[in-house]
């Protein structure tokens, strides 16, 4: 129940226009119970002929309700959207604000691609807790309990019939229909997944299928899966029908019972005849507060598991504390490395074993070795995405943990093949590492780049729309983009991990020519696989293992038997270069 | 309305469900008039007529046995209606698969008709609302209306009047205001998706914004969705009122009929009974129609879904499966595989991805297709695999027309390795029986080995039985190909088609693709779309292509010396500094 209260909380700055949308609901259903109630009621007093006069204000209350009623529904539906955008807007900034201090750290246990779908589905989710789980519950809880009171006046008996048919068709049958569809429900979204998984993997590879001839067996098994899913859908489905039905059933009974309850009371004259015919109308009329509340249990359900998977995920603490007093960023500074050791926690075995180096300002380090050899760890330590546990690195003298993470980041500029290009123009990409950019800057770094061309090329230059939903750029444009984007970072040390992966050898070399020119001044580690470029290295670890196995000078370490060397020569292996392979893709298919 | 009508008609193909679908709401109907006919009797009796004990006590049992009765035909209604939409839904699935199975991978190759057909059958579950919902509503709208007239006219022809007077009102705005309401929704689905491709994106750069020391966006994103409520707000002003309308002549109507019978009641121009008895039919007249413009949403999306069904179903299949008798039997391998002139051309691709094309693929021998991606060396396999036809010229067999071969027996005379295998979720076993479902564990054993994999397997808590995740998780780039590799040996097909890793491979992966190669070349015609140096060095013939059309052919020696475009390619290999 926590989880409720905090998601309440979300609520809690806008509760005005939660109580109003509240008391709108509230009075929806009422002109609705009001209108039939008071038709009833003329209809049944006009059959005693009085005078005319005795009708006038029912007459004018009819009237009013027959309009009140569409519009309160419609003032409702206003406000409570008007809530729900504003939920949608906190909720996703919260999210946001939330995960920030925990990426990438605390997200590495969550395969990336799914946490974030799942989470994205689970903010959404929420997004409709007041509309479906809070509001509902709240106008039947107050109408019922006015519905109720109206008949108690009359006969305590009456009243209880009443509070009592609308408990159970609002309170009991959403929860009894849970209980029993829950374990149904579970079973068919497991089929459905397995169906659609299947389908899925059978049309992507129906090549595949149709050059082995598989593609009745195909056929079959989707088949198979289906009728499973069918068969549990059914079940489903009778059971949700069987519910409403029952719900159905307890509106009308309850109905019979204030006929039967009052009939008496008529007789004896405790009750006056013409109240019975408004009894039996507003009697079902009422049932209307609680229709939408099997829905809203269904929804409050999945609220709290949406919930509780979003607290969790945000309650982790961060990797990295802000130091309580930052120490002043140093200038043009030396970095060093001592004895430096990682292990990420459940991974298996150390990462980092006992890595030491020292990189005055402005010199070039290459970290280089066979993938999985723990060579990007070491960034992820530098930038703080994760604390250093054993050994040291100093930046100017002083420990990493004495600055303020945030502003550390900011004197190192990171290029990776995982570097993101955002759904937004050429410009608000490049901007996004200095803001303060002018337009000359920009083409500087497009021109040191070699993206000037291309960039000049672009439908609308600048402001041509990229990433997922705009212009298609190649891996090579991309990865140059990345790398001048941290050009304009104007930072001190390039952390380049392996920045042309992914790349074909003209593209790569045309980038390294690049990135060398570009970066003489500062201080550069360079992790990479690929050895190229390496005579532009002061110093080269040779890393495996997590360990350091050889250091030196590309000529010292071609010139000794060893790892480095087997590496090289493994990479001299002719590969049959295809020209515009950097094209792939355009083929159909 | 195309598309409504090929729905309606497919409905009613089913005529004895959907009839039973509408024939037990409408019986729904006729119980709730009785139960409206007996109740306004009880109520009468007992307020006017002093009804006796008994007499009332037969009146309740009557009344709960028309409630019984009717919660029971909503119970059967909302489960066959249920029904109707399962089985309409799983019939249009079926149909779709087996039509895109039809299409070949021709047609689910491309990207965005793959993207449309797993589209079109995710669609199937909103058109099921379609079927289940709309559909049978159309008629309770129609008939249930008809019904509580029947009963109203005979009683009170003026009350009778206002329903009919007041009804068409319904439909009539529903149209107006549902078209209005319809663009704004469009509008807002849109301004929706925007917003939340914005969370999305800034999410999934995250980390990137961190390194760039600018992840200060909860205030962005907060003011996106601030102006998103605003915007939204003032479509839904409008977008709402279609409702607003609906339900206002629902509820005045009542209030009219209230007033006016009232007012009759005053000088006894009726009775009170019937009059009761309309009072509580009154909602139930419109609650139909109503019903009918809350449900004309969920067939708004329905029918969006069916376009794109029918867009999938009306493909025409590229390669014509159908088996002419008289057509000639296969040849006996080993093949010798001759193009003639041909040519092929997309649709909706002005450039033919290939064209005249002449060469030949002999028994025994491996032929080497070069030449950068888009050249048409994909499309080279697809002809040859028969996922596509030549629009001109043509492929011969030992001299006979690849056309006129049925096409599942040709089939069964390649092999193909792929670039990237589709692997399925089932063991390794069950992956291999792919290309040989009847092949004995010894067989895959050995062609595991043949293919290098047996160190892999071997290693492996289940061996062959090992199973392999969604899309083949667990699996590397190489040991996939591996896989591939091994289903053409199982399958012993007398023509290979070979598509090599474009990826860096290390020097252990690179000698085991080798050593499948010297293996699969053994009797067999081999094609290879090569990436690789060593491959081309052994090959007995080298096509280069470049732009659709075979430029170069020879074996390496001649075109290494012969300084065109594959001397140019090889000239590129310098090795780095």
């Amino acid at each position: 129940m926590r989880a409720v209260a905090r998601l309440l909380g979300f609520l809690r700055p806008f509760w005005r226009e939660v109580l109003l949308a509240i008391a709108l609901g509230v009075a929806a259903v009422a002109s609705g119970i009001g209108l039939l109630g008071l038709s009833a009621d003329i209809i049944a007093r006009a059959a005693l002929r009085p005078s005319i006069a005795e009708l006038q204000v029912a007459i004018v209350g009819v009237r009013f309700f027959g309009l009140s009623r569409a519009v309160f529904r419609y003032l409702e539906r206003l406000v409570s959207h008007s809530v729900n955008f504003r939920l949608l807007a906190q909720l996703r900034a919260w999210f946001f604000q939330k995960l920030e201090p925990l990426a990438p750290a605390r997200l590495q246990g969550y395969q990336s691609g799914d946490l974030l779908s799942r989470s994205i589905r689970d903010v959404e989710t929420l997004e409709d807790f007041y509309v479906r789980v809070v509001s509902p519950p709240l106008v039947a809880l107050v109408t019922g309990l006015g519905v109720s009171l109206y008949f108690g006046q009359y006969a305590p008996l009456l009243g209880t019939a009443v509070a009592a048919g609308l408990f159970i068709a609002g309170a009991v049958l959403p929860a009894v229909s849970r209980r029993v569809s829950r374990p149904l429900a579970d079973g068919l979204a497991a089929s459905r997944a397995r169906l659609n998984a299947a389908l899925v993997e059978g049309l992507q590879g129906l090549s595949d299928l149709a050059a082995w001839g598989q593609e009745q067996a195909f056929l079959q098994r989707a088949e198979r899966l289906d009728e499973d899913y069918l068969r549990r859908r059914a079940r489903l489905d009778w059971t949700a029908a069987a519910f409403n039905a029952l719900g159905l059933l307890v509106s009308l009974l309850t109905m019979l019972a204030v006929l039967w309850i009052t009939a008496p009371l008529v007789r004896a004259g405790e009750v006056p005849g013409h109240q019975l015919a408004v009894f039996v109308v507003a009697a079902l009329a009422s049932f209307e507060s609680v229709s939408p509340l099997a829905l809203a249990a269904q929804q409050l359900e999945k609220s709290l598991e949406a919930a509780r998977r979003l607290f969790e995920l945000v309650d982790a603490g961060p990797e990295v504390a802000e130091p309580a007093s930052p120490a002043e960023l140093p200038v043009l500074p030396r970095l060093s490395v001592k004895g430096l050791c990682f292990a990420y926690p459940g991974g298996a075995g150390d990462v980092l074993r006992d890595l030491s180096f020292d990189l005055p300002y402005g010199k070039k380090l290459a970290i280089v070795g066979p993938s999985g050899a723990g060579k990007s760890t070491l960034f992820h330590l530098l930038v703080r995405f994760w604390e250093v546990q054993y050994g040291e690195i100093r930046l100017g003298g002083r420990p990493v943990q004495a600055y303020s993470p945030a502003s550390l980041r900011r004197m190192m500029a990171v290029i990776s093949q995982n570097g993101y290009i955002f759904n937004g123009t050429l410009r608000y990409n490049l901007l996004l590492a200095d803001p303060g950019a002018d337009e000359d800057r920009l083409w500087d770094a497009l021109a040191l780049t070699g993206l000037q061309e291309w960039a000049r090329n672009l439908p609308e230059g600048l402001d041509t729309w990229l990433g997922e939903h705009g212009a298609q750029i190649s891996g090579g444009e991309r990865q140059r983009l990345l790398a001048a984007r941290a050009l304009l970072q104007k930072a001190d040390l390039y952390l380049l991990d392996e920045p042309t992966a992914n790349l074909d050898v003209n593209t790569e070399r045309d980038l390294v020519q690049v990135l060398t020119r570009t970066l003489a001044p500062y201080s550069v580690i360079w992790v990479t696989h690929r050895l190229v470029s390496m005579d532009w290295m002061d110093e080269i670890l040779v890393l495996e293992g997590g360990q350091v196995v050889q250091r030196g000078t590309h000529a010292e370490l071609l010139a000794r038997e060893g790892l480095y060397r087997r590496l090289w020569q493994a990479q001299q292996r002719p590969v049959l270069f295809v020209p515009g392979a950097d094209m792939a893709g355009s083929e159909a298919g | 309305m195309n598309i409504d009508r090929r729905l309606i008609r497919l409905a009613a193909s089913t005529a004895g469900l959907f009839g039973r679908v509408v024939g037990m709401g409408l019986l729904g109907g006729l119980l709730l008039i009785g139960q409206a006919w007996w109740l306004s009797q009880a109520v009468n009796g007992v307020f006017l007529g002093g009804m006796d004990v008994p007499a009332l006590m037969r009146l309740v049992i009557g009344l709960l046995a028309l409630i019984l009765l009717r919660s029971l035909a909503a119970f059967l209604t909302e489960g066959l209606a249920s029904r109707f939409g399962r089985d309409m839904g799983a019939r249009l699935r079926r149909e779709l698969l087996e039509h895109m199975v039809r299409l070949g991978p021709a047609y689910v190759r491309g990207e965005q008709t793959s993207d449309l057909g797993l589209a079109a059958l995710q669609g199937v579950d909103e058109l099921e609302r379609y079927f289940s919902q709309y559909l049978p509503q159309v008629f309770w709208a129609a008939m249930i209306p008809l019904a509580i007239l029947a009963a109203v006219f005979p009683r009170d022809p003026l009350s009778g009047l206002v329903l009919v007077l007041t009804a068409p009102l319904i439909p009539v705005f529903m149209v107006l205001i549902g078209k209005l309401a319809e663009r704004h929704t469009r509008q807002q689905w849109t301004a929706l998706r925007r917003m939340s491709a914005f969370f999305l994106d800034t999410l999934q750069g995250l980390t990137t914004l961190k390194l760039l020391g600018r992840s200060d966006q909860a205030g962005r994103i907060a003011a996106v969705g601030e102006r998103y409520r605003q915007t939204t707000m003032s479509v839904l002003r409008v977008a709402f009122l279609s409702a607003l309308v609906l339900e206002f002549i629902g509820t005045i109507s009542t209030a009219i009929v209230a007033v006016q019978i009232g007012l009759r009641l005053l000088y006894g121009g009726i009775e009170f009974q019937p009059a009761f008895f309309i009072l509580l039919l009154a909602p139930e007249f419109y609650a139909p129609l109503r019903q009918l413009g809350v449900r004309f949403h969920a067939s708004m999306s329905g029918l969006t879904a069916a376009e794109k069904i029918y867009q999938v179903l009306d493909a025409q299949p590229e390669v014509d499966l159908e088996v002419n008798p008289g057509r000639p039997h296969l040849p006996c391998p080993p093949f010798s595989i001759r193009f003639e002139q041909v040519s092929y051309c997309y649709p909706s691709r002005e450039q033919a991805a290939v064209q005249d094309l002449s060469f030949e693929l002999r028994p025994g021998q491996l032929s080497a297709l070069v030449g950068s991606s888009g050249t048409g060396k994909t499309t080279v396999t697809q002809l040859l695999l028969r996922f596509i036809d030549p629009q001109q010229g043509r492929i011969l067999v030992n001299e006979v027309p690849l056309n006129d071969l049925p096409l599942a027996d040709w089939r069964r005379q390649v092999a193909w390795v792929p670039q990237r295998p589709a692997l399925f979720t089932g063991t390794i076993a069950e992956n291999l029986r792919i290309a040989c479902p009847e092949a004995s564990e010894e067989q895959l054993r050995q062609a595991v080995r043949q293919a290098q994999l047996e160190d892999y397997v071997d290693s492996l808590p289940h061996g062959l039985d090992t199973m392999l995740g969604e899309g083949g998780k667990g699996l590397s780039g190489g040991q996939a190909q591996r896989l591939a590799i091994a289903r053409a040996f199982l399958r012993d097909a007398p023509l290979v088609i070979f598509d090599e890793p474009t990826a860096y491979l290390d020097a252990e992966q690179e000698a085991m693709i080798e050593a499948a190669i010297q293996r699969l070349r053994q009797g067999r015609t081999l094609l290879i779309v090569a990436h690789r140096l060593p491959t081309v060095l052994h090959a007995d013939q080298i096509l280069v292509m470049q732009a659709g059309r075979i430029v170069e052919q020879g074996r390496h020696e001649q075109l290494a010396r012969g300084g065109g475009l594959y001397a140019g390619m090889l000239g590129s290999l310098e090795v780095e500094p």
